[in-house]
């Protein structure tokens, strides 16, 4: 126990806490900037068993940020790389690999193995798989994203609080990751330390979870601040009735009965994944105009309805296409929203 | 009626600051005042962007003056 001697003092551990440490057990999914130090620690505190699952394998640019590899790991599973280096920190810990991705087949299963887990993930589509999984096998969820500098921190599905289907039940149709947008290293370390902070309270039962709440913290301004959300029932009732729902960042066209030509450039979003579609966007249109056939009626389409307007009416007076027809109001009227 | 309007993440950057303050009619309702800002700065994906009135969000939508109001986009990243 010597150890631990340094929080066992606390009051709000004592050798009582340290022992609801030990049967505790947590399940971080994504080994990455925030999973990094929220499992280096755990592991330090003593949890009694931790489990990592992950898909991907060490890069050289992750090395910024988690902390956890060196550039021996390069190449490495993260999840077996992580163990490695956490079993040289605290080799009491039981710690558990699973080199795949989460998804839809094996997140309710996993879940059933632990009391509590934290999301240290970079999409929507695996935030939105752990609070579905989290609602139907009853587990609390430590939730952190990161766009820039700027961070949110919750807890959702504790006890009776909200879920993150609650504070945001739609989400935006793409995926804006750190890889993308760049961070400083510190800021998914502050997220990922903070995340096992909330962790340590749920276990320790001591302190106020951050339940109900949402934390946003601006590593630029040092500014945060907590703002208040409540449930909304049909959220959660409808997980329940209905299991895990899918989310799909990109999405598709709601009447497939039709042809379509999308002359958006490349890096627009939302992407179409439709063989409805044929995509050739605006810059490349007038070396590519045989690529469009002139037989069927097709819906032509921008983000706006302006560029793709030009675009019918240019083709129709100079190249003689007599089947186009735009597509007013642009992408948003022609994709499905469900 | 003034109005302070906080902004996060993506729309920070879209709207190009963190905070605004608003004179505004004092008949507006949130959501007109969101239809408004989202129009105003061609925010993308409106339909994720959740407005949080005096740091409580799903509270009325009438609003008064001196509010704060966030608006606050989904992150993805970790």
């Amino acid at each position: 126990m010597m150890r631990y001697d340094r929080q066992i003092k606390l009051d709000e551990v004592g050798v009582s806490g340290q022992e609801k440490l030990k049967n505790a057990s947590v399940l971080i999914v994504g080994v990455g900037g925030l999973g990094c130090p929220a499992a280096q620690y755990l592991v330090g505190a003593g949890i009694g068993r931790i489990g990592l699952i992950d898909h991907d394998r060490v890069s050289l640019s992750n090395l910024h940020r988690q902390l956890l590899f060196t550039e021996a790991d390069i190449g490495s599973t993260k999840a077996s790389a992580a163990k490695q280096r956490l079993q040289m920190i605290n080799s009491e810990v039981e710690i558990d690999v699973f080199e795949e991705p989460l998804n839809i087949e094996n997140a309710e299963n996993l879940f059933q193995l632990y009391d509590i887990i934290l999301d240290g993930t970079d999409n929507f589509e695996t935030k939105y798989l752990i609070n579905d999984a989290c609602i139907l096998t009853e587990k609390p969820w430590v939730y952190a994203s990161i766009y820039k500098n700027e961070g949110q921190l919750a807890v959702f599905n504790y006890q009776e609080g909200p879920s993150y289907r609650c504070l945001f039940p739609k989400t935006i149709r793409q995926n804006i990751s750190c890889e993308a947008t760049g961070v400083l290293g510190v800021t998914p370390g502050i997220l990922g330390t903070m995340q096992a902070a909330e962790v340590l309270k749920i276990i320790l039962e001591t302190g106020n979870v951050l339940s109900g709440k949402l934390k946003l913290l601006n590593i630029l301004t040092a500014q945060d601040q907590v703002l208040n959300i409540s449930r909304r029932p049909e959220e959660i009732q409808k997980i329940r009735k209905e299991g895990i729902i899918p989310v799909r960042i990109e999405c598709n066209i709601s009447d497939e009965t039709r042809y379509y030509l999308d002359i958006r450039e490349i890096f627009e979003q939302p992407k179409i994944t439709s063989d409805k579609v044929i995509q050739i966007p605006l810059s490349e249109l007038e070396d590519r105009l045989d690529e469009i056939p002139k037989q069927e009626e097709i819906l032509v389409f921008c983000q706006s309805g302006k560029r793709s307007k030009k675009v019918v009416d240019l083709l129709q007076a100079e190249f003689d296409f007599n089947n186009l027809k735009n597509v007013e109001g642009g992408i948003e009227t022609i994709i499905d929203n469900n | 009626m003034k109005l302070t309007l906080r902004y996060f993440g993506m729309i920070a950057e879209a709207t190009g600051r963190t905070e605004e303050i608003l004179n505004v009619s004092d008949q507006i309702k949130l959501y007109d005042l969101k239809d408004q800002q989202i129009k105003k700065y061609k925010i993308q994906d409106p339909e994720a962007v959740q407005l949080v009135v005096n740091q409580d969000l799903n509270t009325s939508t009438v609003l008064k003056e001196g509010d704060e109001i966030a608006f606050l986009p989904p992150f993805a990243g970790g």
